[in-house]
C-alpha cells in the first residue's frame, strides 16, 4: 500500500497529464460524433458574450455589402410578389382559418463562421429564447447554410454544410433524382453530391436544390450549380461537384426555418413504423 | 499574489481574447491562422508548480476549443507541450536551464528560435492530427502543420521581440 501511494506521489504529474489528455481526447471524439449532447460548445454565456462584444465593433465594416445583399433580395421578392398578385386575382382566395404557413423564418446574425477546418461550425446570436431548436435548417436568400445542432438560451451553433459530419438530402431541379450532399474538405465553395443514380441526365450548369424529403428544408431552396461530375468506383452512382450559390466565406445574416408540420409528419412516420 | 503572478494572469486573459476575436479569423490564404496563445506556455516561469501548470494549460486549450466548437484538440495539444516543456527546455538551453537561470528575454536568438520552433511544431502536429482525425488525409495534416507552424513561428518571434521587457 505504502509503495502504491509512493508511486502515485512520485508520478503525480504524469498521471495528471494522462488524465487531462484522456479528457481532451474524450471531448474530441465526442465532437466527431454527430448528435450527441456536448459540454464544450461556443453557445455558453462567456464565449457568446465575447463574440457579441466583438460583433458590436466589427459589424459596421461590412454594412455596405450587407445592404447590397438586402437590396438584391428585396428586388427578387418584389418581382415574386407582383407575379403572385396576378395569379391571385385569377384564382380563388384563401380561407382565413388555413393561414398557418408550413414554414416560419427567423432571422439571425452570424457571430462566427469557420470554413478553414474539416469540421466547421457557425455560431448564431439567437437561441431557445427566440424559439430556435435543434434540427432546424439555416439558409440565406441564396441557398442553404447548415442545420442547427445545439442551442442555449441566447446562442445556437450550426453544423455548416462544410462539415464532414453533415449530410443533407438534395436533388436535381429538373428531375426527381436525389443524393446526399457532403464535403470533401478542399474548397469552401464546392461541395459534393453523392449517390445520384446513373440514370440521371446531367449537364454542367444544372441547378441543384433541396428536395423536401426531410422535414428540415422545404423543397426548392437553391444549393448550387453542377461544376463537374463523374461516376464513382461502383459505376452505378454519380459524384457531382456542386458550386455553391452562397459564398460560405462571407455570411452576414441568415434565416432559420421552423417547420410547423414537423411534428405531424414525425407522428405519422412513427405510427407507420409501429404497425 | 505578487506582481509576476498578476502579469501571468493578465497575459492569459489578453491572449485568449486576442486569439478568439482576432487571430482565429485571419484565415490567411483561406486556411492559415496563427496560434499565438501558446506564448503563455512558452513564457511560463521555469520553476512553476508542474501540476498547476498542466491544469492551467489544459484550461487555456479548452477555452480556445470552446470558442471554435472543436472538441478538445487545443486542450490535448496544450497539455502535451506543457508536459514535455522541461525536456525541450533542457535540449535547447542546456546548462543554463539546469541552473534555472534561463530568461527568454536574454538568451541568444538561435537558442530561442530552437525552443519556440520545437514547441510550435509539436503543438501544431498534435492539433491538426486530432482536428482532421483521419490518417487517410496524412498529406493534408502535414501541409497544414507545416504552413501554420511557419505562420505561428513568425508571429510569435515578432511578438517576443516587440514586447520584450527592458528591465529583465
Amino acid at each position: 500500500m505504502q509503495q502504491i501511494i509512493n508511486f502515485l506521489i512520485r508520478n503525480k504529474n504524469s498521471l495528471l497529464y494522462l488524465l487531462l489528455l484522456f479528457l481532451s481526447l474524450f471531448f474530441t471524439v465526442q465532437s466527431h460524433t454527430y448528435h450527441k449532447s456536448k459540454f464544450i460548445t461556443s453557445t455558453n454565456f462567456f464565449i457568446g458574450g465575447l463574440y457579441n462584444w466583438q460583433q458590436g465593433v466589427t459589424q459596421y465594416f461590412d454594412l455596405k455589402s450587407e445592404n447590397e445583399k438586402l437590396l438584391e433580395e428585396n428586388k427578387k421578392l418584389r418581382n415574386r410578389i407582383s407575379s403572385l398578385q396576378v395569379q391571385d386575382s385569377l384564382t380563388s382566395y384563401i380561407d382565413s382559418t388555413s393561414f398557418a404557413t408550413p414554414y416560419l423564418y427567423i432571422k439571425a446574425n452570424v457571430y462566427r463562421n469557420d470554413y478553414s477546418k474539416l469540421d466547421n461550425y457557425i455560431l448564431l446570436n439567437k437561441g431557445s429564447k427566440d424559439s430556435i431548436q435543434p434540427d432546424m435548417g439555416v439558409i440565406t436568400d441564396k441557398g442553404i447554410v447548415g442545420i442547427v445542432e445545439s442551442v442555449s438560451n441566447n446562442y445556437s451553433s450550426v453544423i455548416s454544410i462544410l462539415n464532414s459530419n453533415s449530410s443533407i438530402n438534395a436533388g436535381l431541379k429538373k428531375s426527381n433524382q436525389y443524393g446526399s450532399l457532403v464535403w470533401n474538405g478542399k474548397n469552401p465553395n464546392v461541395v459534393q453530391l453523392e449517390t445520384v443514380p446513373r440514370q440521371a441526365l446531367l449537364k454542367i450548369g444544372d441547378t441543384i436544390i433541396t428536395n423536401g424529403r426531410s422535414t428540415i428544408f422545404p423543397k426548392g431552396i437553391g444549393i448550387g450549380t453542377i461544376l463537374d461530375y463523374k461516376l464513382d468506383r461502383s459505376q452505378n452512382y454519380y459524384t457531382i461537384d456542386v458550386k455553391l450559390f452562397n459564398d460560405m466565406t462571407d455570411l452576414g445574416y441568415v434565416y432559420t426555418i421552423q417547420s410547423n408540420r414537423k411534428e405531424e409528419i414525425q407522428e405519422l412516420v412513427k405510427t407507420q413504423n409501429e404497425q | 499574489m505578487n506582481n509576476s503572478t498578476t502579469l501571468h494572469i493578465a497575459r492569459f486573459l489578453l491572449l485568449v481574447v486576442v486569439q478568439i476575436t482576432v487571430l482565429n479569423q485571419i484565415n490567411f490564404l483561406g486556411f492559415l491562422n496563427p496560434y499565438l496563445y501558446i506564448i503563455f506556455i512558452l513564457l511560463a516561469p521555469i520553476n512553476i508548480n508542474r501540476s498547476l501548470f498542466l491544469v492551467v494549460s489544459f484550461l487555456l486549450g479548452l477555452i480556445i476549443d470552446m470558442s471554435g466548437d472543436s472538441g478538445g484538440i487545443h486542450a490535448a495539444a496544450c497539455v502535451t507541450i506543457a508536459y514535455i516543456r522541461p525536456v525541450i527546455l533542457r535540449s535547447s538551453f542546456g546548462l543554463s536551464y539546469e541552473f534555472q537561470t534561463v530568461k527568454l528575454g536574454n538568451v541568444s536568438f538561435g537558442e530561442r528560435l530552437v525552443y519556440v520552433t520545437l514547441m510550435v511544431l509539436i503543438h501544431h502536429l498534435i492539433l491538426f492530427s486530432l482536428e482532421i482525425f483521419n490518417f487517410s488525409h496524412i498529406l493534408l495534416i502535414a501541409k497544414k502543420t507545416l504552413f501554420s507552424s511557419v505562420f505561428t513561428l513568425v508571429v510569435t518571434m515578432l511578438v517576443l521581440v516587440l514586447f520584450r521587457r527592458r528591465d529583465s
